[in-house]
């Protein structure tokens, strides 16, 4: 065991004989910001699946700040101990407002009683507004969260993680579909964010991965190929070989 | 934004409402002379009444499947355990007027040659039990099913299939002489409901104002719940379930709160609806009927409850006047009738209506529209 924020080892996963995850070990540190790479099917939502508690592995350990085992634990219970997901494809409650995507994101009790009696005090009402500023959505806070372009959609889940002070944030393709514009902004916003707490993100994108500048894990069938520095990764033979060469 | 729900303007609405279910029958019953055209004849206020009960059915369907995604197909069972609640402490003041003139045992069981009262008939000669077993049978038998469906992930069109099992099993099971409910043909013959006579247009009219009221009542706890933050998190875990799971809610409790509550609602309507039709048998679990609730509430406007109110006093309007003069036409209305507002007017009937205000609104293009709906 480490004091690691996220310690994964040896995990497999394997769905029909085809092992999405093969003998995967990675560690990502407090304070970290991390990113993913690898082709289709390297594993990338899967391990996202894992340590979120979607889905179980059949082997391996998958442990927070070194004592939460999280093979144990159900979904609900890993996102109350700070583990903030981002899905590749943009969920928001569509049909609520995007005021109310915010307030459920709201950090604060998640018991069902609570919810049944909870009022919004003025506290929230301006974290909701501030987050609404920052994510750029506050004229369109009234409407429908399905109303919203595919960008703005993608805006509105970075600001229901940010809302919920989560420690460790996995954003899984955070810029897909966006504008290069959109690209650039959301690079800001993601560097802003990971000065007070843990990000991993997945991407595909290089030119995004290379303007956030951090740490690259390169996985490919499912376990780790090389780790380093964007320029240490990219001039990894196997890497050329098996992802960016093509 | 959610004290708007329960500003001046909602509960004028729901006084106005609530005062004309409440005044409008017994007047026209009691007030109107019977020969006047207005006058309301005595046969017809319990069929108000009845109308009323499937109402409160409807709002509890209403509760979990149009605001929290669930299609129960086996509600009205918790609406015949509720029946079958109040049919016992009805049975129970029958007393020695029964056929065979048994003090403790009613008329089936002393046909059947049993001794003694079995344990769970015991306390239904008091009110206040049998009242409160109206609401924990329900409440009690909702909260074990749900809490083995939901726990398993068990969601969508596969619990609406075991919640008709669930709803056939039951029925299979009251047909039975050894369950102890009067096999076959449940339980009639009752007598008095707190020592007046179920019979007297009185005790009809008193029935009647306490369906309106338990409506209302009813109506009181959907909107409060809907309104509230869980009523947001329902909604949301109805569009995206798993993404609520990682915001840190559980799901499970939420829907079990929510199917347990709506299950006491309607175990409450069968409550209020056995005495006003005299009897309770277990075709009440038949699996046609709770298909039958679904599509009041489709009819009517799913997720909205004044349309759950409004699609099943108006279903059963057509098939009191149906059933009556084209008996042979009324399943084939029906079926049509469920198709129909699925493929045509999918918001059902209070849909069709706010449509019309909202495109105006559109018209004068003012956005950002507000998208709250109205309950």
């Amino acid at each position: 065991m480490s004091d690691a924020l996220l310690y994964l080892n040896g995990v497999t996963v394997s769905f029909d004989g085809f092992k999405a995850l093969n003998d995967l070990s990675l560690i990502v540190e407090d304070g970290e910001l991390r990113t993913i790479i690898g082709p289709n099917g390297a594993g990338k939502t899967t391990m996202m699946d894992v340590v979120t508690g979607k889905t179980r592995p059949d082997s391996g350990e998958v442990f927070f700040r070194g004592t939460a085992d999280l093979t144990r634990l159900d979904e609900t219970a890993i996102a109350n101990l700070g583990i903030g997901r981002k899905f590749q494809r943009p969920t928001v409650f569509e049909n609520l407002g995007v005021f109310e995507n915010l307030e459920l994101a709201l950090a604060g009790s998640r018991s069902t009683w609570h919810s049944l009696f909870a009022r919004l005090d003025s506290a929230g009402r301006d974290r909701i507004a501030a987050t609404l500023e920052r994510i750029g959505l506050a004229e369109r806070a009234r409407l429908p969260a399905g109303a919203l372009s595919h960008g703005q959609k993608q805006w509105l889940e970075i600001g229901m993680l940010l809302i919920h002070d989560r420690s460790l944030l996995l954003l899984d393709e955070p810029v897909a579909g966006m504008t290069d514009r959109e690209t650039e902004e959301t690079a800001a916003l993601i560097l802003d964010l990971a000065r007070d707490r843990t990000i991993v993100v997945v991407e595909h994108d290089m030119a995004f991965v290379r303007s956030l500048g951090a740490k690259v894990t390169v996985l490919h069938e499912g376990a780790v190929l090389a780790e380093g520095s964007v320029e240490q990764v990219q001039n990894h033979p196997r890497v050329i070989d098996v992802y960016l060469g093509r | 934004m959610p004290d708007a729900a329960w500003g001046l303007r909602f509960w004028l609405r729901f006084s106005l409402a609530g005062a004309a279910l409440l005044v409008l029958v017994p007047l026209l019953n009691r007030g109107v002379a019977p020969d006047s055209p207005f006058a309301l004849p005595d046969y017809l206020v319990p069929l108000f009444g009845k109308y009323l009960c499937y109402a409160i059915l409807a709002l509890s369907l209403d509760l979990i499947w149009g605001y929290a995604g669930i299609l129960s197909l086996g509600h009205g069972a918790f609406f015949a355990l509720g029946g079958y609640c109040m049919g016992m402490y009805l049975m129970r003041q029958i007393g020695t007027r029964g056929v065979y003139g048994n003090p403790v045992l009613p008329d089936f069981m002393v046909f059947l040659n049993w001794k003694e009262l079995p344990w769970f008939w015991w306390g239904f000669d008091h009110f206040a039990w049998a009242a409160a077993m109206v609401l924990l049978v329900p409440g009690v038998f909702a909260f074990v099913f749900g809490w083995l469906a939901f726990r398993s992930r068990v969601t969508g069109v596969y619990l609406s299939i075991i919640t008709q099992a669930m709803t056939y099993a039951l029925w299979l099971a009251f047909f039975r002489n050894d369950m102890g409910f009067g096999g076959n043909n449940g339980l009639t013959d009752f007598k008095d409901i707190l020592g007046w006579d179920v019979h007297l247009p009185s005790t009809r009219i008193g029935l009647y104002l306490a369906s309106a009221l338990g409506l209302g009542l009813a109506y009181l706890v959907c909107r409060y719940i809907t309104r509230s933050k869980l009523g947001r998190v329902l909604m949301a875990l109805r569009d995206a379930e798993s993404r609520v799971r990682f915001l840190g809610y559980s799901t499970t409790n939420a829907k079990l709160l929510v199917f347990t509550v709506s299950a006491v609602l309607a175990g409450l309507a069968g409550a209020l609806y056995v005495p006003q039709v005299g009897i309770i048998n277990p075709s009440e679990f038949s699996t046609g009927n709770s298909i039958e609730i679904a599509i009041w509430v489709s009819v009517g406007g799913r997720g909205t409850l004044v349309g759950a109110i409004v699609g099943a006093v108006l279903v059963n309007l057509a098939k009191t006047w149906l059933t009556g003069a084209f008996p042979e036409l009324w399943l084939f209305v029906l079926g049509g009738l469920f198709v129909l507002t699925t493929l045509a007017f999918p918001q059902g009937i209070v849909g069709l209506f706010r449509r019309l205000p909202r495109r105006r609104a559109r018209e004068a293009a003012a956005p950002p529209v507000a998208a709250e709906e109205q309950a």
